[in-house]
């Protein structure tokens, strides 16, 4: 869409408060299933959100100077950090409950925990769905008409700024369930708008600047070396991911799926 | 010797050749203007010939020197100049400082941060002076952004004019302006660069302005030389007046 | 003296001089008439200026918006820390040849990688690296003090003739001020001749147009480069003399929001003109405290505010003071 929010990972971050505090602490004591279906509360919420600042914080910038964008969604970034710090406080909210009600399965020599093969479930049917939807419907395409081109996609009559914001809602959508979702296997902590947003961004310049096969192909390959930093350089795993971006930049400057803007 | 060849030039963007096997070529002291349909590949080539990209195949000799795979700077060292069918200018700067600039990056002076740039009278001085040949001093305190489009397009015809060029490729030094100030740049323009004996590739759409301000006329087609020769060349040419019919006046 | 030109920007005009001395004195009468804290105060502001006029090269001169300055900042604060824990050295001269040094190292490694880039891949990965610097610093205490951070006593001046035995607080707001200010007003005067040069000139060029630039002769990538360093290098010395006034370096000038605040300052004075970072780092300075003062949640009022200000007053303070005398002036002469 061509819009550039940094505050992109503080929602991120407000889909794992929203369900932490929903599931982990206010109907803590109700009946798990209930409690799996409430996951994407935090999705909702980051939605919500997104659907207010687009026509307010966004909207005034398109026809400026992108540093401007930059600005203003730095602004929000601290203002959300501060928000989520004064409506949750700042110690680490959790949901592990939903975590461990799955247990474990066994792959092979491995104890997996069955979670994470939800999260992957979740994952994936997400990226088809937002694959499909940029892709296959009728929205998507006037979407990219309008994300090209913006005066001419009015000019035929396209209702932009209606498509702006319901595009942006969707995009703050996905990154409350990201949120959301990952929260039970790893709690709610401030902090972790910009550990994301950074992470996002490795993940971009690894798949490439408007490309959403790149993108999938992109966190794989991070989320698989960061547990391999993890586990064997704990201390430097942010830079194991640099040297990997840095290498991909080198080699690929538009990254592995990118195309030209 | 001709100031510039291309030798089976040719550029693919996608699976379209943009510029196929091109040979092109400009005598010294020419006014050489370029002309064909939209998508001919008129820009494409001016593009690959001022550096901004490179071509797949084939290659540029500048004065028999082989300039291929010279970056931008180099080129522009070498004495190949352009300016922008879209103008490019500095328009938070004066106009002054616009023609000011190409002057100290010509002279290498642009690595200067120790001393203020007002110091440099003489670079002043020739910079003020362009803008005289070119019409424009009355404006020379306003900033680029702030000038009317005909004053936009021979700036930046000026900016490169600047750099003292062997050659100079203007892209539609005349598009988006009023017939009279067409006529008003082309003159400006061609006095110019004939007075100092500079050669220039025009690239046009207006039919008028090529019979009257340029010696030789080149015609592209989907990516391909159609024909070249003098204005009577190009006016008895069958397959020209067929291909162009429609396009001229923009 | 140019007669040619009628600039629009800045010229050095006598006028100007004579603003700038009355505004050194000022400031150098200071420290006897106000109260020690106020003086440290704005001693804090003077070297957040600093900082500011060093990003700001590369923001209202070259087009980049840095959002990972706190890394240079912290360069240079760790390298005093460092001068101090390994080296037991107290002289302040070598803790700023050592940020020299440690903050061009680093900001031309980060400089190379970054400047390939423009607009949002830039910012971001300017942040990002920082935020790689912040997490070594946080991560490796056994070197850094981890979250503690480490200790810096105050230096001592002029190769050890001035301080070492004084009341500190005497020491910072007197010896250690007239420091600052001495140093504030040199880097103000190289950061003017720099902005004010040719090259200074071509990197104005290149933030407008990148293409016509290029196509003047000028290697974009290059003078990018030498901006982002020398912006880099600023930026450090602003942090080392800023470590003797906190008496503490720890992690927390790394993090982001640290880079946030340097952004702010420069939106806040105006990034579009000379002087105003200057403003905008010293007006910031005592809002900041009062913030800090006046709730936890300083943090997302900063925000709140810096939101309103891109919203309402794109070119800052200075900028609305420049419109208003314009408009002044303008109604003056009607």
């Amino acid at each position: 869409m061509r819009i550039v929010n940094l505050a992109h990972g503080n929602l991120y971050a407000l889909g794992a408060f929203v369900t932490a505090s929903l599931v982990g602490k206010w109907l803590a004591g109700t009946r798990t299933l209930i409690l799996y279906l409430l996951v994407p509360a935090g999705a909702f919420a980051a939605a919500a959100v997104g659907a207010l600042l687009e026509p307010t914080l966004l909207r005034p910038f398109y026809r400026r100077a992108e540093e401007y964008q930059l600005l203003v969604t730095f602004g929000l970034l601290m203002i959300l950090e501060d928000l989520m710090r004064l409506i949750w406080g700042p110690y680490p909210l959790s949901a592990s409950t939903l975590f461990s009600e799955l247990g474990s399965i066994t792959l092979g020599d491995a104890i997996y925990p069955t979670y994470n093969l939800l999260v992957i479930a979740t994952g994936a049917v997400a990226a088809l769905f937002l694959w499909a939807f940029v892709y296959r419907t009728r929205f998507g395409l006037l979407l990219r008409a309008t994300a090209q081109d913006m005066r001419r996609a009015a000019a035929l009559g396209v209702n932009v700024n209606r498509v702006y914001v319901q595009a942006f809602t969707i995009g703050c959508f996905m990154a409350g369930l990201g949120g959301a979702i990952v929260v039970p296997s790893q709690s709610a902590v401030l902090g972790m708008g910009v550990d994301a947003l950074v992470l996002a961004f490795i993940v971009v310049v690894i798949g490439g600047l408007g490309s959403l096969e790149g993108a999938l192909i992109g966190a794989l390959i991070v989320g698989v070396f960061r547990e391999i930093g993890i586990t064997v350089f704990p201390e430097i795993e942010l830079a194991v991911l640099y040297l990997i971006a840095a290498i991909v930049l080198l080699v690929r400057p538009a990254g592995l799926f990118g195309r030209a803007t | 010797m001709n100031l510039l060849e291309t030798t089976k030039l040719t550029k693919y963007f996608g699976d379209t050749h943009a510029v196929d096997a091109v040979d092109f070529r400009v005598g010294e002291g020419e006014v050489l203007a370029l002309i064909g349909s939209n998508g001919a590949g008129k820009t494409s080539l001016v593009n690959l010939i001022s550096g901004l990209f490179q071509p797949d195949s084939g290659q540029i000799r500048l004065r028999g020197a082989d300039v291929t795979s010279l970056s931008v700077h180099e080129r522009i060292k070498a004495g190949i100049a352009r300016s922008f069918q879209i103008v490019n200018l500095f328009d938070q700067l004066t106009m002054l400082d616009n023609v000011a600039l190409s002057i100290f990056a010509r002279q290498d002076m642009t690595r200067y941060f120790w001393s203020l740039a007002d110091r440099f009278d003489a670079v002043w001085q020739e910079a003020l002076e362009i803008l005289r040949q070119f019409g424009l001093e009355r404006t020379r305190a306003i900033v680029a952004g702030g000038i009317s489009q005909g004053e936009r397009k021979l700036l930046d015809v000026a900016v490169a004019y600047a750099l003292r060029p062997r050659l100079l490729f203007l892209d539609e030094p005349t598009s988006g302006v009023s017939t009279r100030d067409k006529a008003q740049i082309m003159n400006i323009v061609t006095s110019v660069v004939r007075s100092q004996g500079i050669t220039a590739v025009i690239i046009e759409h207006d039919m008028d302005i090529v019979f009257k301000y340029s010696d030789r006329i080149v015609v592209m087609h989907d990516g391909k030389i159609l024909a070249d020769g003098t204005q009577e060349e190009i006016r008895r040419n069958d397959s020209v007046t067929r291909t162009l019919i429609g396009v001229a006046d923009a | 003296m140019n007669t040619v030109a009628l600039p629009v920007t800045e010229r050095f005009p006598i006028k100007m001089l004579a603003w700038a001395v009355l505004g050194a004195a000022v400031l150098a009468s200071l420290p006897f008439v106000i109260a020690e804290y106020q003086t440290i105060l704005l001693a804090y502001g003077l070297v957040m200026a600093i900082a500011a006029l060093g990003f700001n090269l590369l923001l209202g001169y070259t087009g980049l918006l840095s959002f990972g300055h706190s890394a240079y900042f912290g360069v240079g604060a760790y390298a005093v820390a460092m001068m101090v824990k390994y080296l037991h050295v107290q002289s302040m001269e070598l803790y700023l040849l050592a940020t020299v040094v440690a903050s061009f190292v680093v900001a031309i490694l980060f400089g190379f990688v970054c400047v390939r880039y423009t607009k949002i891949f830039f910012s971001i990965l300017t942040l990002a690296l920082s935020q790689v610097l912040w997490s070594l610093a946080y991560k490796f205490y056994w070197v850094t003090g981890g979250s503690d951070g480490l200790r810096v006593p105050t230096p001592t001046l002029l190769g050890g003739v001035i301080g070492g035995n004084e009341d500190k607080i005497y020491f910072l707001s007197h010896a250690y001020y007239y420091y600052v200010l001495v140093l504030f007003l040199a880097c103000v005067l190289v950061m003017w001749v720099i902005v004010h040069s040719p090259f200074g000139k071509a990197l104005q060029a290149i933030r407008d147009n990148e293409t016509r630039a290029r196509f003047v002769g000028i290697r974009i990538r290059q003078y990018r480069l030498v901006a982002f360093v020398v912006s880099g290098v600023f930026t450090g010395i602003a942090g080392a003399l800023w470590v003797p006034l906190n008496g503490l370096t720890t992690p927390d000038i790394l993090y982001w929001p640290f880079s946030g605040e340097i952004v702010f300052m420069c939106v806040l004075g105006g990034f579009q003109n000379f002087s105003g970072p200057i403003v905008g780092a010293v007006v910031f300075n005592y809002l900041k405290t009062y913030a800090v003062g006046a709730t936890t949640y300083w943090q997302g009022l900063l925000g709140l505010i810096l939101v309103f200000l891109v919203l309402t007053l794109p070119t800052g303070i200075v900028g609305m003071l420049n419109q208003l005398v314009r408009k002044a002036k303008k109604r003056a002469s009607a």
